[in-house]
């Protein structure tokens, strides 16, 4: 036999309430078996209340070359940062 | 220093108008300090320099457990034992972040074992020498994972992405261990004058291959000089080295160590320790495979690998079985 274990994305949620967040990943035969794994490598100091992991061949990713198209259309639209407007300094803190 | 030496396939340093606009490109966002992630375009020789690096980074990482764990059974108390077990089990989880990190760039876990169990890949020159003594524990603590620091720290800013990323987690962990092996020598200094020397001899057996860590100078080095280039190496060996030095000292004095070395000194004009070459002839020795305990560490390592290959069969097994079986079940 000898194939390789798939690849694991693991997602940590941090002691503050914070959204998962990728933290690596791992290789590991199941899912049972990657969530322990990710326990022992990415949660020895308590870094975690939750864990996600999930298969990589699942993750669907938007591709390098597309980061022209995908994210130029916001660039423009600087009226989207509270900055654009000038509020007097008169009207106080808004 | 964790990756000796690494080639980078250039036969010299290219400038930007000699560059393809692609390759142009890629230096350039480098030059602006900009990360290289997985999926983008880069150069092949920044591809291999970068695997190379990276997995012998790994190498020296899961080779770096088996001088320690030589004394997990042995260590003095419980409370050391816990400790040195948690050290360990960090030096597996380092080369399980880098591992990952270098597969992002295309190479395969099982290649990347493979090119270590045969031989083909490299780790660290100082994980060949033997841990006679308990003090040789708080040595490597303190020398080698502080010469592992001085080295990394400046890798956290390297311009691939995951490799990076994975020097933030392991720089984060690192400090733990040097100071556990420095108190183990306060302990030690402290004691009997059998124990101080325990120390002492400790010192003396690593200090020279610790420096050898760092590489021999390599400012006459084109793949250094290209390294360099591509943000993947950021500090001079020498430098490095001079820096480690440094640091070192002072630590020594405290512990009232006496580093054996005859030509150490303090140089007032440059603002550091003048200090002796280590043998060179020794460390082309030992990365050449004939050091000390080569052969016993690959040979553990392989042993390790082969038998636990039932174990890792069973488990692929009985989660294709389970595939088989499994019903949908809707995620929390």
């Amino acid at each position: 036999m000898s194939s390789e274990w798939p690849l694991w994305e693991v997602f940590i949620r941090g002691q503050h309430g914070l959204n998962h967040r990728h933290v690596g990943s791992l290789h590991a035969p199941d899912a049972e078996m990657a969530i322990n794994n990710a326990r022992d490598v990415y949660t020895r100091r308590n870094e975690g209340v939750s864990i996600w992991v999930v298969r990589s061949s699942d993750i669907v990713a938007s591709a390098p070359s597309e980061k022209g198209p995908l994210f130029e259309p916001s660039n423009s639209k600087v009226y989207r940062h509270p900055t654009f407007f000038d509020i007097p300094d008169e009207v106080g803190h808004m | 220093m964790y990756a000796q030496m690494v080639k980078t396939d250039a036969p010299r340093v290219k400038s930007l108008d000699e560059m393809d606009p692609q390759e142009r490109a890629f230096q350039e966002r480098i030059d602006a300090g900009q990360k290289i992630e997985p999926k983008e375009w880069m150069p092949e020789g920044y591809r291999k320099t970068l695997i190379r690096q990276i997995s012998q980074h790994a190498h020296s990482e899961i080779v770096g457990q088996l001088p320690e764990g030589n004394w997990i059974t042995r260590a003095p108390t419980l409370e050391r034992k816990a400790i040195l077990l948690a050290k360990v089990q960090d030096e597996a989880g380092h080369g399980l972040y880098l591992y990952c990190a270098a597969e992002t760039l295309g190479i395969s876990r099982d290649e990347m074992y493979e090119q270590l169990h045969s031989g083909k890949a490299k780790y660290s020159s100082i994980f060949n020498y033997p841990t006679l003594s308990w003090a040789d524990i708080g040595a490597i603590g303190w020398l080698v994972d502080g010469a592992a620091i001085m080295n990394q720290v400046p890798l956290q800013r390297c311009s691939y992405g995951p490799y990076s990323r994975a020097m933030i987690r392991i720089c984060k962990e690192e400090s733990f261990h040097q100071r556990q092996g420095f108190d183990i020598l306060m302990k030690m200094v402290k004691g009997t004058s059998a124990q101080k020397a325990l120390a002492q001899d400790a010192l003396n057996r690593w200090w020279w291959p610790s420096l050898m860590m760092f590489g021999p100078s390599d400012d006459a080095s084109v793949h250094s000089a290209q390294s360099m280039a591509w943000k993947i190496k950021q500090n001079s060996n020498d430098e490095l080295r001079q820096k480690f030095v440094d640091q070192t000292v002072p630590q020594a004095e405290y512990l009232g160590l006496t580093i054996p070395d005859a030509d150490l000194r303090w140089n007032e004009a440059k603002g550091g320790y003048d200090f002796g070459e280590p043998d060179w002839n020794e460390f082309f020795e030992v990365i050449a495979g004939n050091g000390p305990c080569n052969a016993e560490r690959l040979g553990a390592r392989r042993q390790a690998w082969e038998d636990g290959a039932w174990f890792r069969d069973a488990l692929t097994a009985h989660a294709e079985k389970a595939a088989r079986r499994a019903q949908p079940v809707a995620a929390e």
